[in-house]
């Protein structure tokens, strides 16, 4: 990113505390702007304002205040608020977090300098996204379909499998019936060097790198950078969605360390906490990121999100998944017992939820007339078994009805089947719909009472007879 | 009006201090800054003005102006709402989206009601009558659901007319009539302004004996609501709280349906705005949206016009009601409402009380609930009139111990708690009917036996005992195994599935389960009922619960609800004598088989 070396400076900074700095005797300075700070040494840093009085300033410093002193830092007010260049050029490139090249290749030319905080959509001018998009996994595809402009997060632990199953996803996602390829955009906040490393070699090798930029905060990266990071890949994002007409796929990867960064600056400026620590309005400002994804009228490009984001202790009601699944349109959660049993990808199917699938595909009737009975019957199914799964631990399998025993079978039988699939395998909607309905076989045709009758006669009674 | 000139001297975030103010009033609207922001003062000390900026506040510097209106942040009622979605403070976002495009852009000054539109006017008085406050002076077809009646205003005085205009076509700023009063001569239009955060009086509150039919069998005939009633239906995240609100926004027999999105989805929106033209009144066949406002603040728009949202709505809603219209107003989600309250209030350093919310939370819930009601109106003829106001309830973690379910539930009479075990088995709506509780079932019973069945209550009654028995089973279960219970009680757990399955379930994407008329949710649920009766009967009578179990009726009866049309009760009827001869038939085998041995 470019900063241009105009605007008012000042030497008068009167506190450093965290990530903040306040800067005293100022006059003209505006809420949001840009700073930019030069140490003693004559290294440069960037902030903006997070708050203005008359004749202070408290400025937030993106690469963190380690190493600045009181007496001799200069603050730079640079009139406007923290913009980048985007171009279609940046596809193919890899830049660091806070948008400047990383590849040894020369800046992009701008074809635009656009705010990164963006602008609300217009509700009243989203289209509602309706194009099923088939990743080739079953538990989604089948049960918790994603759509074009949806905003669909990944719920995982430390360890589990989620940059695999991000991955997949990106290398297989297509919508049937078009050929539009994905551009992927990739945010790393805050991860590690072998997880930006993974997804990019995954990139190259399906070839998608030419259509895909990557932006990189990694974990020895300045933490408060992790606030601007995704809001820099948005920017690019929504640009080429809405003005290239791109299909855009976004993955951030984490957003626990996002929180941790907002954490960090609230706790400096003192705020009230909310739940954990975390500042009370982090829902709001999740939802600045998570509303950007979607679909606007007349426009033809598609903003889909698939943040990832690790749960503290596996604990789904911690406040950084609580709030994310507050303002996304469903989640995919991974379950670590799955992955003990050796199955990927370990999506937790009744845990996970895409709630763009009954609106936008089934009342719709966007795929298969049978993919909304059929789902249903898979969710009611599976819960029972695991219902009985637990049962049968204490009163032992002697205490449980022959259809009982079924649906035992059954658990076993989605799993192993209908869940597990391999990293490479990509299967058409068809070929899951068949596998569900190979498996809803093994149970007897009264327990199929989330299926309408037609199908039933159609799919159930050739298998059984 | 006076006005006052200031200058900003804080920024952060949506709130901002200017000095200068002396003379400003607390709740006044203001314009911020060079690019006139629009604002609203939430506090005074000295000549300082503490004020929540409804717009992006970015850019925005100590030294800039701030001007007060000297009015209260206001709504402008009149034809023109309906169809409409607004933002929090009344934008028409439509409106903006046709200025600026898919973004929403800040400075955008739009008119409330559409100013050029001509509506014709009918007159309902002559000039020299007499007229007060809330008397209808005329009527306007607004759409082909709701005719519009031009009142009024409220806070007018008495005095006697002395202009009424001629039926014709007029723009809403046309007078339309006058009135002459002690202070003078006071000019009519089709449109008044009114404060949102001040009430609409009227005459005085009738007892909710009127229930709002919704179509949602678990609410109708388990949990109902009233007309003019409240209900709260709190749930962790993808429990169900917007889809059951979408669906009351769709069904209920109310007149007039306000949905106020008050930081939720964009997406959410714009399925309603994709939808509703497309649906139809089941009692009229007209598409809904002409019966529908929407209020649109998204999660990402600014927070403080969040606040303001649910009282623009609610002031609109009393309008309506006025008119004598069941209104019913649906506010998804009142927790990021409360957020909005304690982002505001943190930003003023005033003292937090319990998880950082103001200590005036409940207090302000209260009066938002308070402003629900079935009432006779102000003003002549006399009309009814109602707001029901459900508010949807976003616990952080889904714990319903904190301070927003808590203070909520205090206010409204009708519970709908969400379970989020219930929508991980896809039980949906995920409404816990354990937990749950309706004050309005004794007061309602009366409608029911009058207008549907005599047999609402009774039955309704036994479903609910065969639940909270199953409820009661299940523990036991837990520990044995269900095959320790003996057959009259395996029977219990079997027919409560039946009822969960074939009744509490209901599917808002099925074209013909999304709606349940009321007639047919009693038919359904006596099937379940004398299917007990019947079975239990069958068992004392030494027929085996297995061959119960493997009766191909069963999943029929459960399919019944959405395999039969709503318009073909008399195959509900069907399905009962062939459940009936099912039992017949399985009794005589039965007896054949005592015979032979
Ligand atoms: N009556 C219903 N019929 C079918 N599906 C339902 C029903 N109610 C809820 N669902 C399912 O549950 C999902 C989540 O529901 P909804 O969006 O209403 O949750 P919510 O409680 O509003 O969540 P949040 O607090 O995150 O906004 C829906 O997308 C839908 O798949
Ligand atoms: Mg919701």
């Amino acid at each position: 990113m470019t900063v241009e070396r105009t605007g008012l400076e000042y030497l008068s900074v009167q506190e450093i505390k965290g990530p903040l700095m306040v800067v005293g005797g100022v006059s003209g300075v505006s809420y949001d702007e840009l700073v930019e700070v030069e140490t003693a040494e004559g290294e440069r840093r960037l902030g903006r304002v997070i708050e203005v009085g008359e004749g202070r300033a408290v400025v937030q410093i993106f690469e963190g205040t380690q190493g600045l002193a009181i007496e001799g830092t200069r603050a730079r007010f640079l009139g406007t608020t923290l913009k980048v260049p985007v171009s279609t050029e940046m596809l193919g490139r890899v830049f660091d977090g806070l948008g400047r090249p990383m590849d040894g290749l020369p800046e992009p030319v701008a074809e635009e300098m656009l705010d990164i905080n963006g602008e609300p959509i217009n509700p009243e001018q989203r289209e509602y996204p309706s194009d099923f998009i088939q990743t080739g996994i079953s538990s989604i595809d089948g049960m918790n379909s994603l759509v074009r402009g949806q905003k669909l997060p990944i719920f995982s632990g430390a360890g589990l499998t989620h940059n695999m199953l991000a991955a997949q996803i990106a290398r297989q996602a297509t919508v049937p019936g078009r050929e539009e390829e994905f551009a992927v955009i990739f945010a790393a906040v805050g991860v590690q060097n072998d997880e930006a490393r993974f997804f990019r070699r995954s990139l190259e090798e399906s070839g998608a790198i030419s259509r895909s930029a990557l932006f990189l905060n990694l974990a020895d990266d300045p933490a408060i950078e992790r606030i601007v990071t995704p809001r820099i890949a948005l920017t690019l994002a929504e640009y080429l969605a809405f003005k290239q007409g791109y299909h855009v796929l976004v993955i951030i990867t984490d957003i626990t360390n996002y929180a941790e960064a907002l954490r960090e600056v609230s706790a400096a400026r003192e705020e009230v906490p909310g739940r954990k620590g975390y500042p009370g309005y982090m829902y709001t400002d999740l939802a600045s990121l998570y509303e950007r994804a979607g679909r606007i009228k007349g426009l033809k490009g598609s903003l889909t999100q698939m943040p990832i984001l690790s749960m503290p202790s596996d604990d789904i009601t911690h406040p950084i998944p609580d709030l994310t699944g507050y303002i996304t349109e469903g989640q995919i959660v991974l379950s670590r017992d799955l992955y003990r049993k050796g199955i990927y990808p370990p999506v937790n199917v009744l845990m996970s939820l895409s709630r763009l699938m009954g609106p936008g595909i089934i009342s719709q009737k966007r795929t298969r007339a049978d993919h909304g009975d059929v789902s249903n019957q898979l969710y009611a199914a599976y819960a029972r078994a695991v219902q009985l799964r637990s049962l049968a631990e204490i009163v032992g399998t002697a205490g449980l009805s022959e259809t009982d025993l079924k649906y035992l079978e059954f658990g076993d039988l989605f799993e192993q089947r209908f869940l597990k699939q391999s990293y490479t395998e990509n299967r058409t909607l068809d070929q899951t719909i068949e596998i569900a309905w190979e498996i809803l076989s093994t149970l007897p045709e009264t327990e199929l009472t989330k299926i309408k009758e037609e199908h039933i006669k159609k799919h159930y009674r050739k298998r059984v007879g | 009006m006076k006005t006052t000139r200031g200058k900003i001297i804080w920024v952060a975030g949506p709130a901002v201090k200017a000095d200068g103010m002396m003379g400003a009033k607390m709740y006044e609207t203001v314009y911020v800054g060079e690019q006139r922001l629009i604002g609203e003062i939430i506090k005074l000390t000295g000549d300082v003005a503490f004020i929540q900026v409804y717009e992006n506040t970015s850019g925005l510097r100590p030294g800039e102006p701030v001007e007060s209106t000297g009015s209260p942040l206001s709504v402008s009622l009149g034809p023109g709402m309906l169809g409409s979605i607004y933002d929090g403070v009344q934008r028409p976002l439509d409106v903006i989206g046709r200025i600026a495009g898919g973004f929403i852009k800040r400075g955008i000054k739009a008119d409330q009601l559409p100013m050029d539109k001509k509506w014709r006017f009918i007159p309902l008085v002559k000039k020299g009558e007499e007229a007060g406050p809330g008397d209808i002076l005329g009527e306007v077809p607004e759409t082909p659901l709701i005719t519009s009646k031009v009142m009024v205003p409220p806070d007018a005085r008495h005095g006697k007319l002395t202009y009424v205009a001629p039926e014709s076509d007029y723009v809403v700023d046309d007078v339309v009539a006058e009135i002459e009063t002690k202070d003078g001569k006071q000019p009519l239009k089709l449109y008044h302004r009114w404060p949102v955060r001040r009430p609409r009086p009227f005459s005085r509150r009738l007892d909710p004996e009127v229930p709002t039919i919704t179509g949602q069998r678990v609410l109708d005939t388990f949990f109902p609501i009233s007309k003019g009633g409240t209900a709260c239906i709190p749930g962790a995240f993808g429990t169900g709280k917007t889809v059951t609100l979408h669906q009351l926004a769709k069904w209920s027999d109310a007149k007039v349906i306000f949905h106020v999105g008050c930081g939720e989805r964009g997406n959410e929106e714009s399925e309603v705005l994709t939808e509703f033209p497309h649906l139809k009144d089941p009692a009229t066949g007209r598409p809904l949206m002409e019966r529908t406002v929407l209020i649109a603040n998204t999660s990402n728009m600014p927070v403080a016009a969040r606040e303001a949202s649910i009282y623009t709505g609610v002031t609109m809603a009393e309008y309506f009601r006025d008119m004598g219209y069941d209104v019913l107003l649906v506010a998804d989600s009142t927790s990021r409402w409360a957020e909005a309250l304690r982002e505001i209030s943190g930003r003023l350093e005033e003292m937090p009380a319990e998880e950082g919310y103001p200590s005036y939370l409940a207090s302000r819930l209260a009066e938002f609930y308070e402003r629900a009601g079935r009432v006779v109106n102000i003003g002549k003829p006399e009309r009814v009139g109602s707001v029901s106001l459900v508010g949807a309830v976003s616990p952080p973690g889904g714990d319903f111990t904190e301070p927003v379910t808590t203070h909520t539930m205090r206010f409204i009479r009708t519970f709908w708690a969400l379970d989020a075990n219930l929508a991980y088995t896809r039980h949906y709506p995920a409404i816990n009917w354990i937990t749950s509780y309706s004050a309005y079932v004794e007061t309602v019973r009366k409608w029911w036996a009058e207008n549907v069945s005599p047999d609402w209550y009774d039955l309704r009654f036994q479903a609910y005992r065969l639940l909270q028995r199953e409820a009661d089973l299940l523990e036991l279960v837990r520990l044995l195994g269900p095959e320790a219970l003996p057959d009259e009680e395996k029977l219990i757990l079997d027919v409560a599935r039946m009822i969960r399955e074939g009744f509490l379930q209901q599917s808002a994407y099925d074209e013909v389960d999304s709606y349940c008329p009321p007639p047919k949710q009693v038919k359904l649920i006596s099937l379940f009922v004398k299917f007990h009766k019947l079975a239990e009967e069958a068992l004392r009578r030494g027929v085996p619960l297995k061959e119960i179990r493997a009766m191909t009726i069963i999943p029929k009866l459960i399919r019944a609800k959405y395999e039969i049309p709503n318009n073909r009760l008399d195959l509900i009827s069907e399905l009962e004598k062939a459940m009936v001869e099912s039992f017949e038939r399985l009794l005589l085998t039965e007896k054949a088989e005592v015979k032979v041995a």
